[in-house]
């Protein structure tokens, strides 16, 4: 049966720094996961790999059964990824990015798309706007259409929250509701459990638990962290 | 976190007999052929007519170019197998015979420059060899400068590797476009396109220099080598292995 | 007023879209061009820098009638190889800040796609400043300097400076010493490129430059690192 993510043993090290080790995780399909953990656990690195970014140093990764980075093109055609910057393009307006995203994606119905995820994340009145003039909020809620627009089979958000404002924060929820599979990476954990169904925590490179958001108690994961 | 020094993997090994057996035959062979060859530049080979001794330069600075070609064709063999392999071993041989390279072309630099100083009255010429050996030079110390300048070692390696396969590319149009733009050297003896136009004895002096040459580039890259592959396995052994 | 939105659910394996390269290719220039129009950044600045070198030129060299022929494709070419090394540098630094690199890393584009985006934008924006350049060092000079032969030089040195440039600019924007290294690379590894097109202008002028095929030779590299650069801008962009 085919699953979103596999990684067995999955390790990234910059020059002689392991940021991960030993990594074994699978994502079903229409699952949604929050990658918890302390600065520097890894959490961004492991996203960065799954968007081919990185090539993994040792182990096993595959994204919809294909092998990376062997396969790294046609996964690409699979993701959504939001990064830690918004990284879009400051002097387009936000129209054009969303625009230019689904060419390069070859969305079809572009202009209804575009349309679409602009009003969904409350940027229609400002879609002739130069992106440069967007507080960090509305560039974060830009960056979600952006990753959502190709309708992607695997989100892959890292910090999505970030910048966000309550109502942003709301949209976020409601833009996971979906039924799409998801990994998302968060500094805030009570909001990572709550966004999420399963939760994975990292400490300094290693996967040390992963369960269903519900049964993790917030405090046993803080005292992981701290340790 | 105290660091650990862990057993080596197979991927890195400190240098083995393998190479510490190359370096020692090469370093023996190009004492040998230095000797013999030295013998041949100052005994055996004729003094030529119009430049008189001075001439026996071209015993060194030939060779040493050809062997200079030879370090960076390795580099170019190096760099374009750690973008296919992408395993270390072929950048630290790229990188070590881009450091030899570098050398021996100094050394083709220099000992020009002296030839042309006695032959023709300056420190430099224009003419086209040693042009294009500048602008060799200029390229392969940017490789140098390019591994110092980039912070991780992965994409260090990554870079020069490019470098590596497009400098060498571009050294016969840059050739082509030096000969074309300047012609003050005397022919190229040993290169002309009829045929070797050196007397016998001349064109066996040059060539056992040449193996001289081509055994002093060899030790000195097996020598480089040893040193980093022994980088390497310290680097590997700082790092605990992954999955344990 | 917009359209509201359909939730459309996914949980079985997907397909990979297709999407076509000569779209691509059309959005990534785009994307360039439209922010230099809104921006007007490269142009303007590079233009602005060769105008003040062909001024300093003046200053640093006897040009009276004679000389003039013989000293201006040297001045032409080395206002144009330092414009396009600034020119260069500039594309490439904004991105890195504002890491939409990295996103358009995660797009299903070819890496030989963006390689040739870059490239066919940052030549536009050097031809642009390069006519300019023409026209203005031919008023200074008094020399006939827009003709179609010299043209057909800058167009093909200009190309050439480009073709690996564009991709020396990608290593060295990722470097500690971003605007000394990329002349540093680049220089040496194009100097065909300038005894080329140095040569030809000459030769466009009167002057007597051998009957060596010197545009053949910047075609030559043209088609030979173009095609190389391609291929190995992959290796630049990954990490």
């Amino acid at each position: 049966m085919s699953v979103a993510i596999r990684a067995r043993g999955v390790g990234r090290a910059f020059g002689a720094i392991w940021a991960l080790r030993g990594v074994d995780l699978t994502v079903a399909w229409g699952e949604r996961v929050a990658l918890l953990g302390p600065n520097g656990a890894g959490k961004t690195t492991l996203l960065r790999l799954l968007a081919t970014l990185l090539r993994p140093t040792a182990g096993d990764l595959r994204v919809a059964d294909l092998p990376l980075p062997g396969a790294a093109d046609r996964v690409r055609g699979l993701i959504g990824y939001l990064g830690h910057q918004p990284g879009l393009l400051p002097d387009l307006t936000a129209w054009e990015n969303l625009w230019l995203a689904g060419q390069l994606a070859g969305v079809p119905d572009l202009a209804d798309r575009c349309a679409v995820w602009l009003a969904r994340v409350g940027l229609w009145e400002r879609r002739a706007d130069r992106v440069r003039t967007f507080s960090r909020g509305m560039q974060q809620r830009l960056a979600l259409a952006r990753a959502f627009l190709a309708d992607p089979p695997l989100l892959l958000l890292d910090e999505p929250d970030a910048g966000l404002d309550a109502q942003g924060l709301d949209l976020l929820e409601d833009l996971l509701a979906g039924g799409r599979t998801v990994l998302l990476t968060t500094h805030h954990l009570e909001r990572g459990l709550a966004l999420a169904s399963r939760a994975v925590v990292l400490v300094r490179g290693q996967v040390v638990a992963d369960a269903p958001a519900a049964a993790l108690d917030p405090a046993a994961v803080r005292a992981w962290c701290a340790a | 976190m105290a660091q650990t020094l862990s057993r080596p993997t197979a991927s890195a090994r400190a240098p083995g007999g393998g190479l510490a057996l190359f370096t020692t035959l090469a370093g023996a062979a190009g004492a040998v052929t230095m000797t013999l060859a030295l013998y041949g530049i100052f005994v055996l080979a004729p003094t030529e007519r119009t430049q008189g001794v001075v001439q026996r330069v071209f015993y060194i600075h030939v060779p040493l170019a050809w062997t200079a070609y030879l370090a960076f064709g390795v580099v170019f063999v190096g760099s374009l197998l750690y973008l296919l392999r992408r395993r270390r071993r072929w950048d630290v041989l790229a990188r070590s015979s881009a450091e030899v390279g570098v050398v021996l072309t100094t050394l083709v630099i220099v000992s020009g420059s002296l030839w042309g100083k006695a032959v023709w009255g300056t420190w430099w010429t224009w003419d086209a060899r040693l042009t294009s050996t500048l602008v060799l030079w200029f390229i392969y110390v940017a490789y140098l400068m390019l591994r110092a300048y980039v912070g991780d070692p992965d994409r260090a390696a990554r870079y020069s590797a490019v470098l590596g396969i497009v400098g060498f590319l571009d050294i016969p149009i840059i050739h082509m476009s030096v000969i074309w733009w300047r012609t003050l050297h005397p022919e190229p003896v040993v290169l002309r396109s009829e045929g070797p136009a050196l007397p016998p004895e001349m064109l066996w002096v040059l060539l056992m220099s040449l193996v001289a040459m081509t055994c002093l580039y060899l030790s000195l890259l097996g020598l480089k080598l040893g040193i980093e592959t022994l980088r390497e396995d310290l680097r590997a052994r700082r790092s605990p292995p992954a999955g344990q | 007023m917009p359209p509201t939105p359909v939730q459309t659910p996914v949980s079985s394996p997907p397909t990979v879209r297709r999407p076509r390269p000569l779209v691509q290719l059309g959005a990534l220039i785009w994307k360039d061009l439209q922010t230099e129009r809104r921006t007007r950044e490269i142009v303007l600045t590079t233009a602005v820098f060769a105008a003040l070198a062909l001024l300093i030129f003046v200053f640093a060299f006897d040009l009276r009638v004679e000389n003039r022929r013989a000293v201006a494709p040297g001045m032409l070419w080395v206002t144009v190889t330092f414009a396009t090394l600034l020119a260069l540098g500039r594309t490439y630094a904004s991105e890195k800040d504002q890491g939409t690199l990295e996103y358009l890393l995660t797009t299903p584009v070819d890496r030989s796609l963006l390689y040739l985006a870059r490239l066919l934008a940052t030549l536009v924006f050097l031809l642009v400043a390069d006519v300019l350049t023409l026209g203005l060092a031919g008023l200074f000079f008094d020399l006939p300097l827009l003709t179609p032969g010299l043209l057909a030089t800058v167009f093909l040195g200009t190309l050439g400076f480009a073709s690996v440039g564009t991709l020396f600019a990608a290593m060295a924007a990722n470097t500690r010493a971003r605007e000394v290294l990329l002349p540093v690379l680049l220089l040496p590894v194009s100097v065909p490129v300038v005894i080329a097109s140095v040569q030809a202008t000459a030769a466009d002028l009167g002057g007597a430059a051998g009957d060596h095929p010197w545009l053949g030779l910047l075609l030559a590299f043209d088609g030979l690192f173009l095609g190389l650069s391609a291929l190995l801008f992959e290796h630049v962009l990954e990490d």
